[in-house]
């Protein structure tokens, strides 16, 4: 396992659905309601508690998108830190379990 | 515009049936004498074929679920379908009469992360309360049961049917509410059975009392702006839709019937034969109720209220037309603005007339939503 490996998994007090290409997602708990863009709702949907961020940033952002690496894993971390701020993905240095997105 | 109406919008304009009613049982232990619904069993979908109506909401889009009945607790499996529900990342909402929810079944609710519990209450008096469900003790066990919801730290909702038998009590629930931390919404709308009886009509309040409704600034906000007459029909307005009934919304009935809304009941489809997308995309029901405009309206299209009425399309349905007036909310525009609407004015009325033919008044609003 690298160093400094992130793991993101989708809470599962959260609702969630895509409405074309970008996901609606609500945390029950207050009631917050996000869209996420077409990058953010990849991000989202790898999110599987078992992929590392980094790999998800490699193979779903830069693969898919036109952007700088080492720019698109530091957008990628702002995201996540504050997505798991919401308590809509929850972060750690092990793998973690998590409900598939539709 | 919020984020969540834009969203909305978004779904009505693609067309994504972004939000589903879907009944689980007309079975209940309470007998509520305003309910318009036979409580026999004939048939409720299975579990299984529940679970698998679910996967085929997810997959067409839905995200808003109701969970409603009769009482959804009457059917045993009903947690199992609220966590396959969860399980497709559902946004769940249960609405039931919380007889049957105790500390155990709040925690559980919890733990499977439903959003919001409606929950009726007819008054603050047990009396009143009790007279309209004809279960006794139902109001202690019902507000007991939201103080376990509470203590879950659980978003309750109480709804507040208004009729005959309690229209004065409103104030008194209200502060009920605020006492147990829960939102509050009143809702004066009774509608005739589902077999087209109309006897029930009889419980709606009078205009009168609604005029009062309209103008209590305990419950509706904005009120000069709600009761302003109304403006002239701009071409959006003519061009306009009347609900999202169809557009982005639709009620699956226990035995898997499909309609456009709750309070809509064409049919147009069942999902015991048919796939729901294609049910919600090529029924020709479901595609004319979707085509009309108010242009298309065949008395309102000509009524200064068209561009602000909140004419149901399935009251008018139920009326004799999809395309007709609803008369219970031409006399809902009449006694929000003191304007009468081109279908009084048609028959020659200067304030609304009942169409039961008895003294029962024809009033339907909308819910009305005031903070706790």
């Amino acid at each position: 396992m690298p160093e400094n490996c992130t793991y993101i998994a989708r809470s599962s007090a959260i609702a969630a659905r895509a409405l074309a290409g970008e996901m609606m997602v609500m945390n029950s708990a207050d009631s917050t309601f996000f869209t996420l863009n077409e990058v953010a709702t990849a991000i989202f949907q790898a999110a599987d508690g078992r992929t590392p961020l980094r790999e998800i940033v490699r193979d779903r952002i830069c693969e898919q998108f036109d952007v700088d690496p080492g720019q698109a894993q530091a957008d990628a971390e702002q995201f996540v830190a504050e997505l798991s701020g919401h308590g809509i993905l929850l972060v750690s240095n092990q793998p973690l379990s998590s409900e598939p997105a539709r | 515009m919020s984020l969540m109406t834009e969203v909305g919008q978004k779904a009505f304009n693609l067309g994504v049936p972004i939000a589903v009613h879907m009944d689980v049982t007309y079975r209940c232990n309470e007998r509520c004498v305003h309910c318009y619904l036979d409580h026999d069993d004939h048939g409720e979908m299975t579990t299984d074929e529940i679970k698998g109506v679910l996967d085929q909401l997810a997959e067409a889009g839905v995200f808003f679920l109701t969970f409603s009945g009769g009482e959804v607790f009457m059917r045993r499996d009903f947690f199992e379908l609220v966590e396959h529900a969860r399980r497709l990342m559902f946004n769940v909402k249960i609405k039931t009469n919380a007889v049957m929810i105790h500390e155990e079944e709040a925690r559980r609710i919890r733990e499977l992360g439903v959003d919001t519990i409606q929950i009726s209450v007819y008054s603050h008096r047990p009396e009143v309360h009790d007279a309209i469900t004809k279960l006794p003790h139902s109001f202690e066990r019902t507000v007991q049961s939201i103080r376990f919801l509470r203590e879950q730290g659980l978003r309750v909702t109480i709804a507040n049917v208004l009729m005959t038998a309690n229209y004065s009590d409103h104030a008194g629930v209200q502060q009920l509410a605020a006492e147990l931390d829960a939102q509050y919404t009143l809702d004066p709308t009774i509608t005739p059975m589902m077999d087209g009886d109309t006897g029930i009509l009889a419980l709606r309040i009078p205009g009168e009392e609604l005029q009062q409704v309209f103008r209590n600034p305990m419950l509706v906000e904005n009120q000069e702006e709600f009761c302003a007459p109304p403006k002239a029909p701009s071409e959006t307005d003519l061009e306009g839709y009347p609900c999202s009934a169809g557009h982005s919304f639709c009620y699956v009935s226990p035995y898997g019937d499909v309609f456009p809304c709750v309070q809509f009941p064409l049919p147009t489809g069942n999902l015991r034969r048919q796939k729901f997308l294609d049910i919600w995309n090529f029924s020709p029901q479901m595609q004319e109720v979707r085509s009309i405009q108010a242009k298309h309206l065949t008395v309102c299209s000509s009524c200064s209220h068209v561009g602000s009425c909140s004419r149901c399309p399935g009251l008018a349905y139920m009326e004799g037309s999809m395309r007709g007036p609803s008369t219970a909310d031409c006399e809902k525009s009449f006694y929000r603005t003191g304007v009468p609407t081109a279908n009084m004015l048609r028959l020659g009325l200067s304030k609304p007339h009942s169409t039961t033919g008895d003294t029962a008044h024809l009033i339907q609003i909308r819910p009305v939503a005031v903070p706790a």
